[in-house]
């Protein structure tokens, strides 16, 4: 069975300018194009954050799709599950807003919609091959990639470094 | 012949086409590549929302309403839309008056006897200019008197109190307007110095009083700097007639030394055309095997030598980077605005030379040979033996010129349309009357790699024809419907009837090109002698403006003079404002309460059009014709 991809993000590219929200936001519109977007109700959320980390550190937080998913055991509505190609999703018709799921979440990338009062989040973008924020990172730090693709690349650079160290 | 989608979506021009296919062929970068390259585009600066104007930034408002709603010094998206759009306005303003500035410049050390080439080639006009400032001219020569006009210009641009000179021009009721809403400029650059101190951290942060800024900044433009350089212009090269040419890329010659001419001012193209009619320069171009010395314009450059000397078109913004991969241009000089840094990177790949001009404007990896009008004319000479040298080194394999050209007709200015018209505005404001022209459009601005090259532009001004409003253009507009062929007066024949019958009885075409884009003043001095000879404002007339690929900064100013002056102006692509609702509304609804005219906003040339010719039958409604 091949890998399911994942949206990683790689911890020294965010330069904190906003865009993955923007872009998450406009493709979970109903228009899809920013400047209808701005405008609609309900308004569209985007379900990933970017964080800073004082001093001068930023970096795009969303929902990692936890294989052993505390939400899914803690939704007392039975409304997260986990799709065959492995992306947890809240059904909106059976959500109660209990936020228990927000409780629990160790990333804090649930949101709470006061139009829907639904939870919303990550939803790797259903309708699109790479997910919108991926496309729309201007640094490459988000990238959408199966574990082993990630760790192939991680293992190079600490292969590299290593090397370097010796040669010192 | 068959392109694939993705070049047909890029432009509806065949040359530019071609040679889409020709670079990708090739393996050069365009500026559609890096478009798609820059994808996708930052939201916080589309919406105008993004604030960089102090170190306590980067600012930006969350369009989403989720994250912050105000700025560290707590601007709220009005606030900073409204500051960025004056910016925009400031840029725009200073680009135009400093090229008018550059022509007074030239007109006073001609009188001076300072410069090398020039004259003063329209006297009358110099004459009336004389009138208008109320310089006494009895018994001076006429050298004598271009300095003294000059150097009333010149005051203009530092002028403290104003009113400027050329607001005399402007219709009695749009005075009064302006005067009640505090929109008379009182100097050029006084009005450009302010745009940057109201947006300094901390100073202006009411959105309608920095947009009614913007306005007076515009109008300082329009009927300031921009009409400066029109009118001077004229004095020294000459005021534009009717004359014919050739536009798009076919105009470059396999066999001769093709000089692209890009930029805008009319100082050095001028000498460049003289220059390349020296039998000197002609005769080393033969010696290495050039039948001659082929000049071609490119984007307002272009216009202007056009306008006054008939030297053909190459083409528009969008297609200077294509001229250069024909592999047949041994030089391209420019000047200043809208000359894309990119054109070094194609020039790299054949032999042409890029060769600036301008002081104020160096591109690094070309070469750099400083114009001074002191001495014009051999400068001039200089770099035109650059060019004819340089034809040795082009490589006769690798020149693809695309075999399309079309005729056209330009050069109408304010003077020559009414000597079109027999001497007087009345057949105009009869046939406007008796409906057989149901009113005017002036469609004008730049190209925009986001929209299909010249779809718009071309679009727009068939739609409008077809309804019987006749057009006058400007600028990269004016480059696109020449392309198309709308310059013709057999082009009468795509119009509807009456401006058919109109355009036949006159022998002009359905749509007049008058100049460069500073040249939009010579749009203003004609819709202030049409309502001046009606007794209405501006705002009255059955006229509308668009800018329907428009992307410069030079753009907002244009668009604001015009909505200033009275004229509902559509733009064709989105205005980075949508981040405030306030200002968005103020520009689109709000400003017809203060100026008699608003902006609207509309991406579809069929929906341009329809707004236009609703808002003409309006104007034509309450006019009781």
């Amino acid at each position: 069975m091949s890998q399911p991809k994942e949206i990683f993000v790689r911890l020294d590219r965010c330069v904190g300018c906003h865009t993955c929200e923007i872009a998450c936001a406009v493709e979970h519109s109903q228009s899809k194009t920013l400047f209808s977007a701005i405008s609609e109700h309900p308004v569209p959320k985007y379900r990933l954050y970017v964080e800073w980390v004082p001093p001068d550190q930023k970096l795009s937080i969303l929902c990692r799709h936890c294989e052993d998913a505390p939400c899914v055991h803690a939704c007392i509505s039975g409304a997260i599950s986990r799709t065959p190609e492995g992306v947890v999703i809240t059904d909106e018709d059976k959500c109660i807003g209990c936020w228990t799921c927000v409780m629990v979440c160790p990333y804090g990338v649930i949101g709470r919609h006061l139009e829907t009062h639904k939870a919303y989040r990550c939803d790797r973008c259903p309708d699109l091959d790479v997910p919108a924020c991926v496309s729309a990172c201007p640094t490459n730090a988000l990238v959408y990639r199966t574990v082993e693709e990630f760790s192939v690349d991680r293992r190079q650079v600490a292969a590299t470094e290593m090397l370097a160290g010796k040669g010192g | 012949m068959e392109y694939s989608e993705d070049i047909l979506n890029k432009s509806i021009d065949p040359a530019t086409q071609e040679m889409l296919a020709r670079m990708k062929e090739l393996g050069i970068e365009t500026i559609w590549d890096r478009l798609e390259a820059m994808q996708p585009q930052c939201g916080f600066g589309e919406l105008g929302v993004c604030c960089r104007n102090c170190t306590q930034g980067p600012c930006r408002i969350d369009p989403f309403g989720e994250g912050p709603q105000l700025g560290v010094c707590g601007a709220t998206a009005d606030t900073i839309v409204a500051r960025n759009l004056l910016r925009m306005t400031a840029a725009g303003a200073a680009a135009h008056s400093d090229h008018g500035r550059d022509i007074a410049h030239t007109l006073l050390e001609t009188g001076l006897g300072k410069t090398e080439g020039y004259e003063i080639k329209d006297e009358a006009k110099l004459m009336a200019l004389a009138a208008e400032y109320g310089i006494e001219t009895e018994g001076l020569s006429k050298e004598e008197i271009a300095v003294k006009v000059a150097r009333v210009a010149y005051a203009e641009f530092g002028a403290q109190e104003g009113p400027l000179h050329f607001l005399g021009r402007v219709p009695k009721a749009r005075m009064e307007k302006w005067e009640k809403a505090g929109l008379v400029p009182r100097g050029i650059d006084r009005e450009i110095v302010e745009c940057m101190h109201r947006t300094h951290i901390g100073v202006d942060h009411d959105y309608v009083n920095l947009t009614l800024h913007g306005l007076r900044t515009s109008i300082s433009d329009g009927w300031g700097g921009s009409m400066i350089a029109t009118e001077f212009s004229d004095v020294l090269f000459g005021t534009p007639k009717p004359l014919r040419s050739l536009s798009n890329l076919g105009t470059l010659k396999r066999d001769e030394v093709n000089i692209v001419l890009h930029g805008h001012e009319p100082t050095l193209s001028e000498m460049i055309v003289a220059a390349a009619n020296d039998p000197e320069l002609i005769a080393l171009a033969k010696k290495l095997g050039a039948k001659g010395i082929n000049l071609v314009g490119m984007c307002c450059t272009g216009n202007e030598i056009l306008m006054r000397q008939g030297v053909a078109l190459a083409g528009n913004f969008l297609q200077q980077e294509l001229a250069i991969a024909t592999g047949a241009v041994e030089a391209m000089i420019v000047d200043v605005q809208c000359i894309m840094p990119a054109i070094v990177n194609v020039a790299n790949c054949f032999h042409t030379k890029i060769i600036s001009t301008s002081p104020k404007a160096k591109f690094p990896g070309a070469t750099h040979i400083e114009f001074h009008e002191e001495h014009a004319y051999t400068i001039a000479k200089q770099i035109v033996k650059e060019a004819v040298e340089n034809y040795r080194a082009r490589n006769k394999g690798r020149v693809h010129i695309p075999d399309v050209t079309m005729e056209l007709m330009a050069g109408f200015s304010v003077e020559a349309i009414v000597a079109a018209l027999g001497g007087s505005l009345d057949p105009l404001l009869n046939a406007i009357k008796s409906g057989d022209i149901k009113g005017l459009a002036g469609v004008v601005g730049c190209n925009n790699v986001k929209v299909k090259h010249d779809y718009g532009h071309v679009k727009l001004v068939e739609n409008l024809i077809k309804e019987n409003v006749l057009v006058v253009n400007t600028g990269c507009n004016a480059i696109a419907c020449a392309k198309a062929g709308l310059l013709l007066p057999e082009a009468a024949e795509k119009a509807g009837e009456g401006l058919k019958g109109v355009c036949k009885a006159l022998g002009i075409p359905p749509v007049l090109h008058m100049g460069s884009c500073v040249d939009c003043s010579r749009i203003l001095v004609a819709l202030a002698a049409v309502a001046n000879a009606l007794g209405v404002d501006i705002s009255d007339l059955p006229v509308a403006g668009a800018a329907p690929e428009w992307m410069s900064e030079k753009a907002v100013s244009i668009g604001s003079y015009f909505v200033a002056s009275g004229v509902y102006t559509i733009l064709g692509t989105v205005p980075p404002v949508l981040g405030s609702k306030a200002v968005t509304e103020l520009l689109t609804d709000g400003a017809e309460a203060v100026v008699g005219a608003k902006f609207g906003v509309a991406t579809d040339p069929d929906e341009m059009s329809r707004l236009m010719i609703e808002h003409i039958e309006k104007k034509r409604e309450s006019l009781g014709i």
